[in-house]
């Protein structure tokens, strides 16, 4: 953090076992990701978007090379700390969501606040907060199985973002969105990076995403093979 | 805190789920105390009405004499010794003599254990004082209501009765039924029939002479009694049927564990089996930053909590149940005559404290238990793994 950058990777590599071989996904990935970047990891399936995500998020461990996410190695982290990192810092979203099937929009996003020990009516200022930034406010009874896909993801958003992360990991946010739902979902994650200077970083193969992308990545086998900044091109309003 | 917060929520979430599983907990629950309150009850009774009518203080015998082998008792007879004398004098015990006869209701020959009591004894309760109500020269004679179904003997009726004497020689007479009396007691009841002590005594010219000698049951001391008669207390005489109710106990705690088990099939499907969601769910923990051993806890105060609400709802439905039926009893049918021991015709359940603890502690363990092992189980997976299935 002292030199401005939010993540570093060095020399990354990430093995996998399979069989009795050893599979490579992350060949010596090196990368910096500063402050309030938009930032998009992109290339074919299987070229180890979401396992360099993952990494990241200190969810995973490489297999050698180091990590360090605001100013964490994360490879030095016990469970418990990595714990603290991902619930103070960082916010994840999902390809299919992954909301809380027993508990109401409301709760699902006041999730995250109750594991930082914020008192009570802190948290519903927030969640009410996050939950109208999404144009959801007027579903937080509602179960996650009563949702639209587009509902849910909009959920999602509000449940990464109640807390104000520093950092969001959004692996695939839109690949279960319609395009309309797509440009909004995107639309909403670009204001609160302008408005709350959040940093994102997707893992993404979807079009309509990497149109927004300020900054794109490109792996391939493992290896990032393209690193250049972009200008976003989001469709006008109401999509295309 | 928080954990109980999140688990009072996941199962309030799971809505229909968690009550089914909490009703099926709860009736093996209500069910377990029920039958065992039962049980003990009936201990209860059978071993009161066991020493009011057989029991009583403890017994005097003599050392040929075994209850089980009729073939002993023509050995088995003595005169009392002068500490018993003085015992049964002072209203404190009561003689009792008894020999193996046969009987001829309707012409029909029958063994039958002929028994002499004191008309007029206080310790057991017999009804000997109908025995004089005949009191002409015929031998008066009591039996129970088992008795008169299988003899066909009524109130009134005449039935002969041949003996062998202390000498060998075999006589017989009529003994006329001064009465049925109803009693719970199968043991003083079936194939046997109650005269007058001194009349036995005149038939198998031994007087004096007693088989046993049964102490009331209030007497506080009981001295040695000498002449070789040997004191049977209360709990040599009631081991056998607190024997029966135990294992009677558990066989049934057996039954009814197989119902608690069934509950436990039910929590552990919405804990276990349903794993792909849960693991998710976990997984989903995980990536927002929960700890692991907050998970697991989490997870298992969700079954643990399975467990409460079932005491709970279990004492809110059963607890009324088990007082009434502690205060009105239960009226029994006639089928479990056969059981053995004294069927009452109501029985009042008793639910003593280590029941009630006992089976509450079970349900609870059980349960937590059964959520802990996979919780734990699953929380050692990696975070990628939890999540994968799903999230490429
Ligand atoms: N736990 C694992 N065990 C074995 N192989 C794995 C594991 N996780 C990922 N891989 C492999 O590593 C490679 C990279 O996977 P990754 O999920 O990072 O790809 P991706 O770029 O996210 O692909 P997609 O666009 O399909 O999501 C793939 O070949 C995958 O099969
Ligand atoms: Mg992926």
């Amino acid at each position: 953090m002292q030199n401005g950058n939010l993540i570093e990777t060095f020399d990354l590599v990430k093995q996998f076992p399979i069989g009795g071989r050893k599979f490579t996904a992350l060949r010596d990935v090196n990368m910096k990701v500063r402050r309030g970047e938009f930032l998009g990891l992109v290339g074919p399936s299987g070229s180890g978007k979401t396992t360099l995500l993952n990494i990241i998020g200190a969810l995973d461990k490489p297999t050698s090379g180091r990590t360090v996410v605001i100013g964490m190695d994360t490879g030095k982290l016990s469970h418990k700390e990595s714990a603290m990192l991902r619930s103070e810092y960082l916010g994840f979203i999902f390809q299919t969501y992954n909301l809380l099937p027993v508990y109401t929009v409301y709760e699902n996003v006041e999730f995250p606040l109750l594991l930082l020990g914020m008192e009570e009516k802190k948290r519903r200022e927030m969640v009410i907060s996050a939950l109208k930034w999404v144009g959801l406010d007027d579903r937080a009874r509602s179960r996650p199985s009563t949702l639209s896909g587009g509902e849910s993801q909009r959920v999602a958003i509000a449940r990464a973002m109640v807390k104000r992360p520093k950092l969001v990991l959004a692996d695939e946010p839109t690949a279960n969105l319609d395009a309309e739902n797509s440009f909004n979902v995107l639309d909403m994650m670009v204001r609160l990076n302008e408005e709350l200077e959040t940093t994102f970083v997707f893992a993404t193969h979807d079009d309509k995403v990497i149109r927004y992308l300020r900054r794109k990545i490109t792996l391939n086998d493992g290896r990032i093979v393209e690193d250049i900044e972009t200008v976003p091109s989001p469709p006008g309003q109401g999509g295309e | 805190m928080l954990v109980l917060k999140l688990a009072l929520r996941n199962i309030i979430g799971a809505g229909l789920r968690t009550w089914l599983n909490v009703v099926v907990l709860s009736l093996a629950f209500v069910l377990i105390v029920w039958t065992q309150g039962f049980i003990q009850g009936m201990q209860e009774y059978s071993q009161r009405a066991l020493i009011d009518t057989e029991v009583g203080g403890g017994q005097f015998w003599r050392p040929e004499y075994d209850q089980y082998d009729p073939l002993t008792l023509e050995d088995s007879h003595a005169p009392l010794s002068p500490a018993l004398r003085k015992l049964v004098n002072d209203g404190s015990a009561t003689s009792i003599l008894i020999t193996m006869g046969t009987i001829y209701p309707g012409g029909r020959a029958m063994p039958a254990l002929i028994k002499g009591i004191d008309p007029s004894q206080k310790a057991l309760n017999i009804p000997a004082g109908m025995l004089g109500r005949v009191s002409d020269g015929d031998i008066p004679g009591l039996i129970g209501q088992r008795m008169a179904k299988t003899t066909g003997l009524r109130e009134g009726d005449f039935v002969t009765v041949r003996w062998r004497d202390v000498g060998g020689t075999f006589d017989a007479a009529d003994i006329r039924i001064a009465a049925v009396v109803i009693t719970d007691m199968p043991t003083i009841d079936q194939g046997q029939i109650w005269i007058p002590l001194e009349r036995l005594r005149e038939m198998l010219r031994t007087p004096g002479e007693a088989t046993l000698v049964v102490v009331d049951k209030d007497t506080a001391t009981v001295p040695e009694a000498g002449g070789g008669w040997i004191f049977r207390d209360q709990e040599y005489m009631l081991k056998e049927i607190v024997e029966m109710v135990k294992s009677k106990m558990v066989s049934t705690l057996f039954m009814y564990s197989l119902l608690m088990f069934m509950a436990l099939i039910a929590i552990f499907d919405t804990q276990v089996l349903s794993i792909w969601r849960r693991r998710k769910e976990m997984g989903t923990m995980m990536a927002l930053g929960m700890m692991r051993s907050r998970i697991v806890a989490l997870f298992t105060l969700e079954g643990a909590l399975h467990g409460f609400l079932a005491v709970v709802a279990g004492a809110i439905y059963g607890l009324p149940l088990f007082m009434l039926s502690k205060k009105y009893g239960f009226p029994m049918p006639d089928v479990v005559d056969d059981w053995g021991f004294a069927i009452p015709q109501k029985l009042y359940p008793s639910y003593g404290a280590v029941l009630l603890l006992g089976t509450t502690l079970l349900v609870l363990v059980s349960v937590t238990l059964v959520s802990y092992i996979p919780s734990a189980k699953i929380s050692r997976l990696k975070p990628t793994d939890a999540l994968r299935g799903k999230m490429t």
